[in-house]
């Protein structure tokens, strides 16, 4: 068993009016089943309203199955014992940095999650000072969060996770409100995390160039998992994607239309280099 | 010539500890029709400038002109000024409010203190304007998915009839194709109105695909001011504040760089498919 492991996951909003009378129920996941190893950097695509969120939400138990199970790290999810190791265990960061971040000074932010833990205090400074390494913001350890740009305040909000020590973090569209330095930023830490560290990655997000590095997409459609594969597999399918509502990264594309042009070009080009190399140049 | 921005400066929390200087001495011409594209980092400006342009913002120094009236006379009309230049905050779905979609449209153009007729054709024609399809109309705007949220708000604003579209990162959360759903009702909408949009855009993709000009703003100022070519020819520049060119850009770069005669000035797939074909002999 990886260390998540979903088997046949189902999740059902019920919808009321304003008296409270039940209108109908969504079903956000429907019976999506997936193994993720340890050490993986896993993306998931899919429309606005596919389901990726509802899912991720599952991975640390905020929200759980309405049938189905989940599993992290061998713990099932809907029992309330494990809780609060899971949540240690799999970390989660969010869209908007500045719904996460609660310190006043960058150093204090990070600290929060493992006081909590009750980590001895020589110890949180340890974690703090290693985590704001390992996104490139220790320099600023003194700074308020306020001062901050987007993309440094989201690695810090990273930080903050990491110095809880989990073995997975969970990125819900991370970069979305980001500017393209911030954007970069923030990949290049978490694929740091993932290469360096070797903390499980998911990520969730609507940028189709930030996934290349990924070892395996899934991309979600009504709930389900609609295609599963490597980043050049998934890539391949530019048509299918587009019926998704996806895309593929500029150079995917260039490449397909100059397939559709006429030229011998493989699918799911996935760098400039491969490109380069498929022109003959 | 529609707006006109002259010296305008504008500085936060002046004489205290917070003191910071938004805005440094911008002079800038948004004649009518025109499709604009505001880049720059995060904290460059972009909002605080947008936000003067309708007046939400009283410049600290200097003067802005609608229609050749300065917007900050006593007597200028500033209600009506809201309804010329209309502004479309960032997550423009989380200001959206009432029972039904039809509803929450009419909410703008009815404050104007139109007739109840005037304000239902208003709205009507603005949320076809913006590709919402009828069966939405009596549904509740928190069923409808993000792109569709994110129309309706538009279209609350176009309801006021306004004459310049000011858009603040429409497209952030969405899905790709929610992305080219928004922009191409944009562009489309300002083909058949000559209304002047002004698009604030973290996706040089995007900006390079739809606009005619693009305004490069850095630290306050106004750092390039362009048509899209010129612009993304300064990509290092652009690069040193946090931007960069369009991702097919760097790709023809790289493929000049291996001998490939092709331009330097390509920002959309379309044109480097045909750059490429044609440098082949196709």
């Amino acid at each position: 068993m990886g260390i998540i492991k979903t088997k046949d996951l189902v999740f059902e909003y019920i919808r009321r009016d304003e008296e409270g009378n039940v209108e109908g129920i969504t079903r956000a996941v429907d019976e999506v089943s997936l193994d993720i190893q340890a050490g993986d950097f896993i993306a998931i695509l899919g429309h606005n309203g596919s389901g990726k969120s509802t899912l991720a939400k599952h991975i640390n138990a905020i929200l759980y199955p309405t049938e189905g199970t989940v599993w992290v790290d061998g713990m099932d999810t809907s029992k309330e014992e494990h809780l609060w190791e899971i949540r240690q265990e799999a970390g989660m960061v969010f869209q908007n940095p500045d719904n996460q971040i609660i310190g006043q000074v960058v150093e204090e932010d990070v600290g929060f999650g493992p006081e909590n833990l009750g980590v001895p205090t020589k110890e949180i400074w340890e974690r703090v000072e290693e985590s704001l390494k390992a996104v490139g913001m220790y320099e600023f350890r003194k700074y308020s969060p306020n001062k901050l740009s987007g993309g440094q305040k989201q690695r810090v909000s990273i930080a903050g996770v990491i110095a809880m020590h989990p073995k997975c973090i969970v990125l819900d569209e991370p970069t979305a409100m980001l500017d393209p330095n911030g954007r970069r930023e923030v990949i290049r830490a978490v694929r740091a995390l993932n290469d360096v560290e070797g903390i499980t990655v998911v990520l969730i997000t609507h940028y189709m160039e930030e996934i290349i590095y990924a070892n395996k997409v899934f991309v979600m459609d009504k709930g389900s998992i609609a295609m599963e594969g490597t980043p050049r597999k998934i890539f391949s399918q530019v048509e299918k994607l587009k019926e998704l509502r996806l895309d593929v990264p500029q150079v995917t594309l260039l490449a397909h239309e100059l397939k559709k042009g006429g030229l011998d070009i493989p699918d799911g080009i996935l760098t400039t280099k491969e490109l380069i190399t498929a022109l003959g140049l | 010539m529609s707006i006109i921005l002259d010296h305008v400066s504008h500085i936060y929390e002046s004489g205290t500890a917070m003191e910071f200087a938004a805005l440094k001495d911008i002079n800038l011409v948004i004649p009518d029709g025109q499709f604009i594209g505001l880049i720059g980092h995060t904290g460059s400006g972009k909002s605080t400038l947008v936000q003067h342009l309708n007046g939400l913002l009283k410049p600290t120094d200097g003067n802005i002109y609608y229609k050749g009236a300065d917007i900050h006379d006593h007597d200028f009309d500033k209600k009506e000024l809201r309804s010329k230049v209309g502004l479309v905050f960032q997550y423009p779905e989380h200001q959206l409010f009432e029972i039904d979609v039809f509803t929450d449209v009419c909410f703008g153009p009815k404050n104007l203190g139109l007739s109840k007729k005037e304000t239902e054709l208003r709205a009507y024609a603005a949320l076809k304007q913006v590709g919402l399809e009828d069966d939405y109309f009596y549904q509740s705007p928190f069923d409808l998915s993000g792109g569709q949220k994110r129309r309706v708000a538009i279209a609350g604003v176009l309801a006021m009839k306004p004459e310049v579209l000011i858009l603040d990162e429409p497209t952030a959360g969405l899905d790709p194709k929610g992305r080219d759903e928004i922009l191409d009702q944009v562009a489309k909408l300002r083909r058949e109105t000559g209304i002047t949009v002004i698009l604030v855009s973290h996706s040089m993709e995007d900006v390079a695909k739809y606009v005619d000009r693009i305004i490069v703003m850095n630290k306050g100022q106004i750092f390039l001011d362009h048509e899209p070519k010129e612009v993304f020819r300064h990509y290092k520049e652009l690069e040193n504040i946090g931007l960069a060119a369009p991702q097919v850009t760097y790709i023809m770069q790289a493929l000049k760089a291996k001998g490939l005669p092709v331009d330097m000035d390509i920002t959309t797939v379309e044109e480097a498919k045909t750059a490429i074909l044609k440098a082949l002999g196709r």
